[in-house]
């Protein structure tokens, strides 16, 4: 029997010493070009997001297009839209670690930071969705002198505070964490002061002996454990925002799997969307990030294309089978066919269709496809929560109450502002931070390569 | 820096990763039990080269997780069942499957911040510029320490053990 050969994980039979060097280059040289350019551009997007975000805090809510029946907006879906993104950071270092997936290592950290920063950006919309952002402090249970009058632990938009804040925060620990031994490798390779210091603090004293190395490695597996059931239960409590109301379109078994898979999707999106731009950014991150990793990301997009596709397939078999009238108008003539139909199969298109291009190698293996394909994706989920939010709003039980959703030009100011928040905070952590596990890729440098192995 | 004394001793540089494998094996079965190896990464097998026992983390995680249950539990049932009990949609004063997604995601946060916290005491950090033996210890070398107060440590037999093991280059450290 032959055995099957491994495709190597690095390319080029680099050093130790090369490896370093290479991922380390980014953060220690003057920014290309292109990098300036795209960070001008995300900056100044962000400036705009702020004005954007005083404008409607001062004004009041009443600019952003949400009225009645139409109460949930832009900003729930906005929101939605980003904490999916954030999953799949989490899925390829936590899940496919516990997987023993090694190819996981090379987009790890990036994909993490991705998350970190997506959540952070997702963060915003609630707390400005409430209107009066500046008693957002009321979310949290704390003694007070009202009472105390206590925080309402039926509702689930309260879970989803404490889902959203423990996600946050168990991640941004689990990237922090898997970083320190290679700010510790940044600190070490400073050439001057300011650097040395600000990577000494950062990195914490860490000093890579055998012992620290056996506790920390029990810690990554910790995070690892401990991070799975969090990711899977934080897209399951923001379905149930929606699943637990009683509401056509929302009252729904489906939506948790059927938004953690969505989330998975669209996240993984996002990481070849990346991925696509750091590849041409940092040429020398093309032996590291290679073609095959890129490919097994495509593989899981169109997987997860393929559940989401079934959710909303049986999402009308359950209308059709549950006899309820209401079920049955929501899928069957609003959502399909009533004034949003449009968003519905822009999104059908982008969810469904436009990954399946995917079961052709060629177009696996193709940048300039997958990034399209990425894009397309990146489109179709946020029309999806678009789809859930709208569509099941306006048109509820009594047709007296049916409206549209007002879209202002505020609605796509805070849409368009939020990605130059993300995209400004990504950029920055390219410049900062290595992008890559140093620590965690030299293990694996050898897989696939015939000297190497045990 | 910390309250413990940093102990000198000394070091021997490897360029290789199999040497100081098969180096921390043999410095161990010379009779030494303080040293330790500094690596760029985590070696597979330098565990139980060093003698390593399993990391008590584990415990620490499960003690935490415990806690935040009990705490996210407590934190439920005395805002919601004793200190202001009320009426919301007929539900029970006690609705423990509503109050589940809080339990559990305070079990998580509870063990994981512990978790982290315990690794942070064991490694004895945050430190400040800890001492240093060679800046190419985080990159792409890898070393033996051996401190002065281990069993049977004299200069000269150490010196040589790390000379013969295969050391490219053997320094005394004055604090590690």
């Amino acid at each position: 029997m032959s055995e099957m050969k491994r495709t190597p994980l690095v390319l080029g039979n680099k050093t130790l010493k090369e490896i370093t060097d290479d991922i380390c280059a980014p953060v220690e040289t003057i920014p290309s070009k292109e990098w300036v350019a795209l960070f001008l551009g995300a900056k100044t997007l962000f400036i705009f997001y702020i004005l954007t975000i005083a404008v409607v805090v001062s004004t009041g809510m009443g600019l952003l297009g949400v009225n009645s029946p139409v109460a949930w907006g832009t900003m729930i879906i906005t929101f939605v839209f980003w904490v999916g993104i954030g999953h799949a950071g989490t899925l390829i270092s936590a899940i496919l670690f516990l997987f023993r997936q090694k190819w996981r290592t090379s987009v790890a950290r990036t994909a993490e930071a991705m998350t970190v920063f997506a959540v952070m950006t997702a963060g915003i919309f609630p707390l400005i969705h409430t209107g009066r952002p500046w008693l957002d402090f009321w979310l949290f249970p704390y003694p007070n002198q009202r009472g105390p009058l206590w925080v309402n632990f039926r509702s689930p938009l309260l879970w989803d505070v404490f889902a959203i804040s423990t996600y946050a925060t168990v991640s941004s620990v689990f990237w922090f964490i898997g970083m320190i031994p290679d700010l510790a490798t940044l600190k070490d390779r400073a050439k001057n002061k300011i650097r040395y210091t600000i990577y000494g603090v950062l990195s914490m004293g860490w000093k890579g002996t055998a012992k620290n190395w056996s506790h920390y490695e029990m810690l990554y597996l910790i995070l690892a454990g401990l991070s799975t059931p969090l990711v899977l239960s934080v897209h399951t409590i923001v379905s149930f925002d929606f699943a637990v109301s009683n509401l056509p379109g929302w009252h729904t078994t489906i939506f948790p799997p059927y938004f953690v898979a969505g989330a998975i999707f669209s996240g993984f999106a996002m990481v070849i969307t990346l991925m696509s731009l750091v590849r041409i950014g940092f040429p020398k991150f093309k032996d590291y990030i290679t073609i095959d990793h890129m490919e097994v990301m495509n593989k899981i997009i169109m997987m997860t294309g393929l559940m989401v596709g079934y959710a909303y397939g049986t999402e009308f078999l359950v209308a059709w089978y549950s006899g309820n009238d209401y079920e049955r108008y929501v899928f069957f003539v609003s959502r399909a066919f009533g004034p949003y139909a449009w968003s519905y199969w822009t999104m059908i298109f982008c969810n469904v269709v436009a990954p399946q291009i995917f079961w052709f190698r060629k177009f696996r293996r193709s940048i300039p496809v997958m990034f399209v394909v990425s894009i397309f994706v990146n489109i179709g989920m946020w029309f999806e929560r678009f789809v859930i939010t709208v569509t099941s709003l306006h048109r509820d039980f009594l047709p007296s109450s049916w409206g549209q959703y007002a879209w202002s030009m505020y609605d796509t100011a805070i849409l368009v502002g939020s990605f130059g928040m993300f995209f400004t905070i990504f950029l920055l952590y390219l410049r900062v931070f290595p992008a890559i596990s140093i620590a965690e890729i030299k293990p694996v440098m050898n897989v696939g390569k015939d000297e190497g192995g045990h | 820096m910390g309250n413990k004394k940093s102990l000198g001793g000394i070091a021997g540089i490897f360029l290789e990763e199999s040497q100081v494998l098969q180096a921390a094996r043999k410095v161990r079965e010379s009779g030494f039990i303080h040293f330790d190896a500094i690596t760029p990464y985590p070696v597979h097998g330098m565990e139980e080269a060093c003698g390593i026992k399993r990391s008590g983390l584990p415990y620490v995680t499960f003690i935490a997780g415990v806690v935040g249950m009990l705490a996210g539990l407590g934190l439920t049932y005395y805002t919601s069942v004793s200190d202001w009990p009320l009426n919301i949609g007929g539900k029970p004063l006690f609705s423990l499957p509503a109050f589940i997604p809080i339990i559990f995601e305070l079990t998580i946060l509870f063990a994981a911040l512990c978790s982290v916290a315990a690794l942070f005491v064991v490694c004895k950090m945050p430190k400040v510029d800890p001492p240093t033996i060679d800046k190419d210890l985080t990159s792409h070398k890898f070393a033996i320490f051996i401190p002065e107060n281990d069993v049977g440590f004299s200069q000269d037999r150490v010196e040589r053990l790390l000379k013969d093991l295969g050391a490219n280059e053997v320094k005394k450290v004055a604090e590690y």
